[in-house]
């Protein structure tokens, strides 16, 4: 949090960053397959398109080495569990020869100079930093190596946990030539990263560098942040989404409760800063307010439907050649819902202001707080600071632009925590869908693929939509693209040989709140095709891990495809009720497939009882990390496969609490899950949100097999069996 | 003003606040003591699932008043010292923790779990509510079989 202090040794590094264009795109074995030309996704990606943003400051990262030997990265990135830092951590321990508990990470606040390089989304992370991290570290070592030449007089050196050995035997620590290697005139031989064969630490699984801060509660979050004078702050959310307070009724009466300090109108509400949260909370919710109309408070479920029903065309009768297999998926809203709910402290002074939240795009937030602020973007100090999950909601500084409001208002600095009925009500969500899609077959052999996706307009108004806008004339596509497309189709893409592949977006403007959502569009679009794969190989007579299997357009899918069925035990006899599903998924250069086992005796009350995932992310960093991430994309599966969706309800959802909204719980969970990390092969793809879309199709083809019931509406046990909270 | 005193990882505290002030924010924000975390404030997501004389307890909905004269136990004061409780101990192990928002509470039910039965089943874990939204279950439960090897080594 401390501006760091020019004490030892710096290095700004320069970096080739490339745009990388994926291999193996044309179909190798001879099949029956009809070959699918290579889609935008599978030549560019969105994390190339951020990445290519990026370029030009990814080098700019601060790497220090101090004297007492340890080495501390500033990392422009947010951790916000995915376990970036440690990852991160490990690159710098490879390149510098020095155990992991002697690597420091700490987040950069936002550096505007990085512009779009300080992003975390599109499962780029990873990706963005493999290459300048390792440099970094790289130019460190030599730095180091040149300052030990020059001490012990000889050439003759390697380096070792920390130390540079001569030839000779002796040794010089790095804490004691860190001063010599800051010298500027120092003369360096070259940089030279290390060869894939050399790599000992990346590819080796390593714990998280945060577990013991974890465990033993010392791990700071926003709100657990002392800042001198913040006090509690809540605001109290209009009825509907987007509404206004037109009065509030008894202002007089709630600044005379115990602990009220300031109560003061907004434009999201009437905040309330008190002397503790509780207070806050009982004085929020003491208020008399009458509120304007909100955006959506005409829209419920059903309207939202019929729109996005008639958003998506129709085919029209059968197709001229071969049979069609039709289907159209529906998907509800999906909070982010974070554990912790959206906060940030804010101190704003007449001259300056300070903010602390957890940011996975600082610098847009910190521009957009000095123009709400009236101030200078040099007068905004943004503090990223580690986040209690993000799942994309973090993309958005909403909360961090609201607390700097209410500071200024108030004049006092505030910590402002939002509820969790507000988080959920007033929060974002994963944007509603509806889905149509026909395969056409004949003979055994897929002709087309056509999926027309109609969707609630997802908000990119942060930092990866600036990226992307930004970058689009770089897209090697020959029609101009509107901006949903150009994030659906360098995300999108199907992994099948299925003919003709047609995969379209049309967006519904509504005024919900929304945001991307672990893994975006991919999630529902992908979801959905994996069900209609199991559909169409039943048709064609096939079996669906065989039939996945002739499609397929590379080797390296089929390894995973293969490795999953064996160790999941494909096809093994089941009891009735009970069912086998598999799904697979390609995307940011990765692929993963996912096995899972279900219980739905009970079609009301299933429950995935086994998994099993073989993922191949080109090279995986950390591959603990990497199984982390692949059971949390499972959990996030279940979920919003089987029972966690918003129910929209005259402008707002019903849900306000983790017994409405129902993310899945322990006993909703496996008691055994399996994760084959694939041999390395190249450099890292993207992993953080691979994993949803073929558990997603894993789970609703475990199901549909299980039950009989074709998957089609999601989550698929969802009855509103609560009493929503008044408004 | 109401004065309540209690233990509180086995240091006496004495707090001013109203009777009813959950006992979240009385650790929280009078105490310093951060380690409860705040998910719901309604006894839903247990993030802040921590011991009140020895059994789990959830100080969102607890009033300060209630604990006067007692032991509270938060995630801070689960270890011996440097010692860590084998929960944590196998939390490490495991590398359970993604976000690890909801752990110190996750932690704190299954040392409370523990305590009631040293060897428990996949039935007795499932019972366990608490929300993890990074979705760690499956390490949660492993950790939890570990901690209980862990513990009864000791
Ligand atoms: S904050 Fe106590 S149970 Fe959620
Ligand atoms: S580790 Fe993030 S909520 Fe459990």
């Amino acid at each position: 949090m401390t501006r760091f202090r020019r004490r030892a040794m710096l290095t700004l590094l320069v970096a080739a960053p490339t745009l990388t264009v994926a291999g193996e795109l044309l179909p190798t074995a001879a099949q029956a397959a009809v070959p699918t030309l290579p889609q935008l996704a599978d030549l560019v990606d969105l994390g190339d398109v951020l990445i290519l943003a990026g370029a030009p400051t990814a080098h700019m990262l601060v790497l220090r080495v101090d004297t007492d030997g340890t080495a501390t990265l500033r990392l422009p990135r947010a951790e916000v569990g995915q376990g970036i830092t440690t990852a991160a951590a490990m690159l710098v321990a490879e390149e510098l020869d020095l155990p992991l508990d002697r690597v420091h990470v700490e987040l950069d606040d936002a550096r505007p100079e990085l512009s779009s390089s300080q992003l975390t989304g599109s499962s780029n992370a990873i990706r963005s930093l493999y290459g300048p991290v390792r440099r970094a570290a790289a130019t460190a070592r030599a730095r180091l190596v040149a300052a030990a030449a020059a001490r012990l007089r000889t050439v003759d050196l390697r380096t070792r946990d920390g130390l540079v050995v001569a030839g000779d035997g002796r040794t010089a620590r790095y804490g004691e030539l860190a001063a010599a290697a800051a010298e500027p005139s120092l003369l360096v031989g070259p940089v030279i990263t290390k060869p894939d064969r050399d790599l000992r630490v990346i590819g080796t699984p390593a714990n998280r560098i945060d577990a013991r801060a974890m465990v033993t509660g010392q791990q700071r979050y926003t709100l657990d942040l002392d800042v001198p004078g913040a006090r509690p702050t809540m605001v109290r959310r209009p009825p509907t989404i987007n509404g206004r307070v037109a009065a509030v009724a008894n202002e007089a009466a709630v600044r005379a409760m115990p602990g009220v300090l300031a109560v003061a109108v907004v434009a999201t509400g009437v905040a309330v800063v008190a002397e503790t949260f509780g207070q806050a909370l009982d004085a929020k919710d003491a208020l008399v307010v009458s509120w304007t109309a909100g955006t959506v408070d005409g829209e419920s479920d059903a309207t939202v439907s019929t729109r996005l029903r008639a958003a998506a065309a129709g085919f029209g009768g059968p197709p001229l050649l071969g049979q069609a297999v039709d289907a159209e998926f529906d998907f509800a809203f999906v909070s982010h819902a974070p554990m912790e709910t959206n906060s940030a402290i804010a101190d704003v002074r007449a001259d300056r202001a300070e903010i602390w939240s957890a940011l996975k795009s600082p610098v847009q937030v910190q521009s957009g707080i000095a123009q709400a602020l009236g101030m200078a973007e040099d007068d905004v100090t943004v503090h990223v600071v580690q986040g209690g999950g993000s799942f994309g909601r973090r993309l958005f500084g909403d909360a961090a632009v609201e607390a700097a409001l209410i500071s200024q208002a108030v004049g006092m600095p505030v910590k402002l925590m939002w509820s969790r009925v507000d988080d959920m009500r007033h929060g974002r969500a994963r944007a509603a869908s509806h889905h149509k899609i026909r395969v056409v077959h004949a003979l055994g052999s897929v002709l087309s693929l056509d999926h027309r996706v109609a969707a609630v307009e997802t908000d990119f108004g942060h930092g990866v939509g600036d990226a992307v806008t930004a970058n689009a004339e770089q897209l090697p596509v020959a029609d101009d693209l509107a901006f949903p497309n150009i994030v659906f189709r360098t995300t999108v893409k199907s992994p099948y040989n299925f003919g003709l592949t047609n995969q379209s977006l049309v967006e519904v403007p509504m005024g919900f709140h929304t945001g991307s959502w672990r893994s975006v569009y991919s999630a529902n679009t992908r979801g959905a095709e994996e069900i209609v794969v199991d559909e169409v190989a039943e048709a064609a007579g096939k079996d669906p891990v065989a039939f996945r299997r002739e499609h397929l357009k590379t080797a390296r899918q089929r390894a995973v495809l293969d490795k999953v069925a064996a160790e999941g035990r494909w096809g093994r006899a089941m009891p009735a009720g009970f069912a086998q599903g598999v799904g697979f998924h390609d995307e940011y250069k990765s692929c993963v497939a996912y096995l899972v086992e279900i219980d739905a005796r009970d079609p009301r009350a299933p429950r995935v009882l086994k998994a099993t995932c073989a993922v191949d992310v080109g090279r995986a960093v950390n591959p603990r990390g990497l199984e982390s991430q692949m059971l949390g994309g499972l959990t996030d599966a279940i979920s919003t496969t089987l029972r966690a969706g918003l129910h929209i309800d005259a402008g707002l959802p019903l849900e306000g609490s983790y017994s409405q909204f129902h993310y899945a719980r322990q006993k909703d969970s496996p008691t055994d899950v399996r994760v084959f990390v694939m041999p390395a092969t190249g450099d890292p793809g993207g992993a953080g949100e691979l994993g949803v879309p073929a558990a997603v199709g894993a789970i609703a083809n475990a199901y549909a097999r299980a039950t009989g019931v074709k998957p089609r509406s999601f989550p698929l046990v969802f009855p509103v069996d609560f009493e929503p909270y008044p408004r | 003003m109401p004065q309540h005193t209690f233990t509180v990882n086995g240091r006496s505290v004495t707090v001013e606040a109203p009777d009813d002030l959950p006992t979240l924010w009385a650790l929280r924000d009078k105490l310093g003591v951060t380690g409860p975390k705040y998910g719901c404030g309604i006894n839903v997501c247990k993030a802040c699932t921590s011991h009140l004389d020895g059994a789990a307890f959830n100080p969102c909905v607890t009033p300060v008043a209630e604990v006067a004269g007692r032991s509270v136990t938060t995630i801070e004061g689960l270890a011996d010292g440097d010692t860590l409780h084998p929960v944590q101990q196998a939390w490490l192990e495991q590398d359970v923790a993604q976000c690890g928002y909801c752990q110190p509470g996750q932690i704190m039910a299954a040392a409370a779990l523990l305590e009631r039965t040293d060897d428990p089943t996949d039935a007795d874990i499932d019972a366990i509510e608490n929300v993890c939204r990074c979705g760690s279950y499956f390490r949660v439960r492993q950790a939890i079989k570990r901690a209980a090897e862990l513990r009864r080594a000791r």
